[in-house]
């Protein structure tokens, strides 16, 4: 999945809470590609001594293996996982598409419990989350595995990999709560790859930071089934959604997933009055018309409402899709100009940096309210959840 | 009883080097037979097979292992017939030169009940070793080590004998390689350290392809195999077939039947499996694709089971491969010649 932005201001965080630098690679993935922060660096695995490099030495699995939450036992020591949509069924000694859970004897289990491939302290605003707590850091994990394969993925060499093949370190729900307050993060997010592949180690986080007086927010696709959702993200104080197109044919070809299962989510979230926003990937060609965007805004103004901020980011060639140039920024103001011409009150432009259109303006008097730097919220201006100067209410999770 | 495998030790090596010396110098520099020309118009694809009733011995139960000498004689048996030679050896001769580095590609998903014989790969070895591949450039390889040891392998990384691992132990690539639906990063093994491919898969039932067999086995070559089963893996077999880093070396298929599984797959289901005792030989992995796949079928209509079609699981990768698009080998079974050895 296409998730966060550039990490100028990240820092990888080893199991042990040390600091360390980007490494070379991800600092120019990040830098180039507006990657996401790529998994734990060089530096810190060798600080650690806990992480085996993948293909050298093997990790203890044993540790990761949780009986999975959502599947179903068939017969023939098959089962049918319930996650997501996919419903993938899996025979003996087999793994499902997201290549991270195991069917093992007729028992289908996780194997990234706790087997944390990639942390970093993020700024709430790479995720991108813009009207969440702006200003504060998240502390921001992955563990291997995606239950999709998009061809522009950004993070592919952990979303797309086996937990087996990459470097990762044994990291419980405690451990992650102790790391976000040693870093003074209010948030614990789940993000990079697909969390959805690793909704049991989120929800067992998730509880064990509420306990401490810590939020937990998840960047994902969305493509879940409800009851696992609900179960899952139900534990969330909000969540980022990648809504990668509005065609079933994209979600096809491009994401290798379906469309409506991730609007049903949406719709779900909205029930369950999750503070939600989406992020639209425009990239050339393949998802850039403007019926495309206006269908889009007209379905969220109907069915969420218009106050779900809405984040059209510029595209980067990777992984699969390396042949379409980066998008131009005239396209993000086009799809923006759409979508407020639709009546959304909250349209954003990402991955532009100093772009007017990172900001918070109010829908009402169209004051500055949240000025962004990068992924910095060098203003914030809104006063018990409204806008000081005409006090029309904005809505989001604005203070700790 | 054999029923491990030490690929590496001093005195095999010895021996064979020994056996091997004897014939180096002697080879003659053949061209080498690539899959796709069989499959060209107006040619005939061979597949040989090979049956040997007494492979576990008379009144062998099924548990049973093979007789490592038997087996060798059955592998003989198959290659004279696909290459219609005298000696077996000179069939070798066709398919590989000195110096090169052969990677034997072998199927140890399923445990000790239905892998790759590890007596199969020690008769592919030494006859390997007879051709003039020194012993210490053959490696026998699998996705994973532990897999390998599971299935009854010694793995040996060292030393000058032949060397036995999965591709846990050297990672894969960092580059993708793509064609069509598939992109992935290779083994290291295949890559860096093999310009010839074995392709010795094992033959069963599987719940979403279908059947695998030759082509499927290639999943084991890859990261993300997980990815390519949806739509019984159709177009993803044809499609990763057709990298040119497993097409350019696929030199040979030795399909193991010796313990076949007609339902249940791919994980063993001994009460789904039977002892077949042959070998499926072919240098065109869609003809022999296709005729394992006969077999299988004619053992669900002795057992009284649909055919997978009838199930809706036929392995329509098998066409794919076949296609205009792909031209891996061919599907036709009037373009295929069944050699019985």
């Amino acid at each position: 999945m296409f998730c966060e932005l550039q990490a100028l201001k990240s820092e990888s965080i080893d199991v042990r809470g040390r600091r360390s630098p980007l490494d070379r690679r991800s600092f120019l993935k990040c830098a180039l590609a507006s990657g996401a922060a790529l998994g734990l660096s060089e530096a810190a695995h060798s600080a650690t001594g806990i992480a085996a490099e993948a293909g050298q030495q093997k990790q203890d699995d044993s540790q990761f293996v949780v009986e999975a939450k959502f599947y179903q036992k068939l017969q023939n020591r098959k089962i049918k996982c319930k996650l997501c949509p996919r419903e993938c069924t899996v025979g003996d000694k087999e793994r499902g598409y997201c290549g991270v859970r195991e069917n093992r004897g007729g028992i289908y289990y996780t194997l990234v419990h706790s087997r944390v491939c990639a942390a970093h302290v993020d700024p709430v605003e790479k995720k991108p989350l813009f009207h969440y707590l702006p200003g504060t850091v998240a502390f921001s994990l992955a563990t291997a595995g995606c239950n999709v394969n998009c061809k522009f993925c950004q993070n592919w060499d952990i979303s797309q990999a086996r937990p087996e093949q990459i470097p990762a370190e044994y990291a419980p729900p405690q451990r992650i709560v102790e790391l976000a307050k040693q870093y003074s993060c209010p948030t614990i997010a789940y993000t990079y790859s697909e969390p959805v592949v690793f909704s049991e180690f989120l929800m067992d986080v998730a509880d064990a930071g509420h306990e401490a007086g810590i939020r937990s927010v998840v960047v994902s696709n969305g493509y879940m089934q409800e009851e696992a959702l609900k179960a899952a993200y139900g534990k969330m104080d909000a969540v980022k959604i990648d809504l990668k197109a509005f065609t079933e044919s994209y979600y096809s070809k491009v994401v290798t997933g379906q469309l409506k299962p991730v609007l049903d989510s949406l719709v779900t979230l909205k029930k369950m009055g999750k503070w939600t926003e989406i992020v639209y990937l425009v990239i050339p060609t393949l998802n850039d018309g403007d019926q495309e965007f206006r269908g889009l805004a007209q379905w969220i103004k109907t069915n969420l409402g218009a106050d779900v901020p809405l984040h059209f980011t510029q595209y980067h060639p990777e992984y699969l899709l390396k042949n379409l140039p980066i998008t131009p920024v005239e396209t993000l103001e086009r799809a923006k100009a759409i979508a407020d011409a639709e009546g959304l009150h909250y349209v954003y432009i990402g991955n532009v940096p100093g772009h007017p259109a990172q900001n918070t303006y109010c829908p009402q008097c169209r004051r500055m309210l949240v000025e962004r730097v990068g992924f910095t919220a060098s203003q914030m201006l809104i006063q018990k959840g409204g806008c000081p100067f005409c006090h029309h209410p904005i809505p989001g999770v604005w203070h700790i | 009883m054999m029923n491990t495998m030490h690929i590496a030790s001093r005195r095999d090596f010895l021996k064979k080097a020994l056996s091997g010396a004897a014939v180096l110098g002697a080879g003659g520099g053949t061209g080498l037979l690539a899959a796709a020309e069989q499959g060209a118009a107006g040619a005939k694809s061979r597949v040989a097979i090979a049956h040997d009733a007494l492979l576990r011995g008379a009144g062998s139960t099924p548990g049973s292992s093979v007789d490592a000498r038997r087996m060798l004689a059955l592998l003989d048996r198959a290659m004279q017939a696909l290459f219609d030679r005298d000696h077996a050896i000179e069939a070798w001769k066709k398919l590989v030169r000195p110096g090169e580095l052969v990677g034997v590609k072998v199927n140890t998903l399923g445990g000790r009940g239905i892998s790759t014989n590890p007596q199969l790969v020690e008769a592919i070895c030494e006859r390997l070793q007879e051709a003039g591949i020194k012993a210490g450039e053959i490696v026998v390889w699998d996705r994973e080590t532990e897999e390998l040891e599971r299935a009854g392998f010694h793995v040996a990384e060292n030393g000058n004998g032949v060397q036995c691992y999965g591709t846990d132990r050297v990672d894969y690539e960092q580059e993708l390689v793509m064609h069509g639906s598939v992109g992935s990063r290779l083994s290291k093994i295949l890559t860096q350290r093999s310009n010839v491919l074995i392709n010795v898969p094992v033959l069963k039932d599987h719940d979403g392809a279908g059947v695998t067999i030759a082509l499927k086995n290639m999943y084991g070559v890859i990261h993300n195999p997980n990815k390519y089963h949806p739509n019984g893996c159709d177009p993803y077999i044809a499609d990763l077939n057709m990298l040119p880093e497993i097409r350019s070396r696929m030199r040979l298929c030795i399909c193991d039947a010796t313990t076949a599984m007609y339902e249940g797959g791919p994980a063993y289901k001994p009460e789904h499996s039977w002892k077949n005792n042959a070998l499926l030989v072919s240098q065109d992995p869609v003809a022999l694709d296709y005729t394992g796949w006969q077999i299988i079928e004619r053992k669900r209509a002795e057992k009284g089971l649909k055919t997978l079609e009838a199930e809706e699981r036929a392995p329509r990768y098998i066409a794919t491969a076949a296609d205009q698009e792909h031209r891996l080998g061919t599907n036709d079974p009037k373009r295929i010649t069944t050699v019985e050895a």
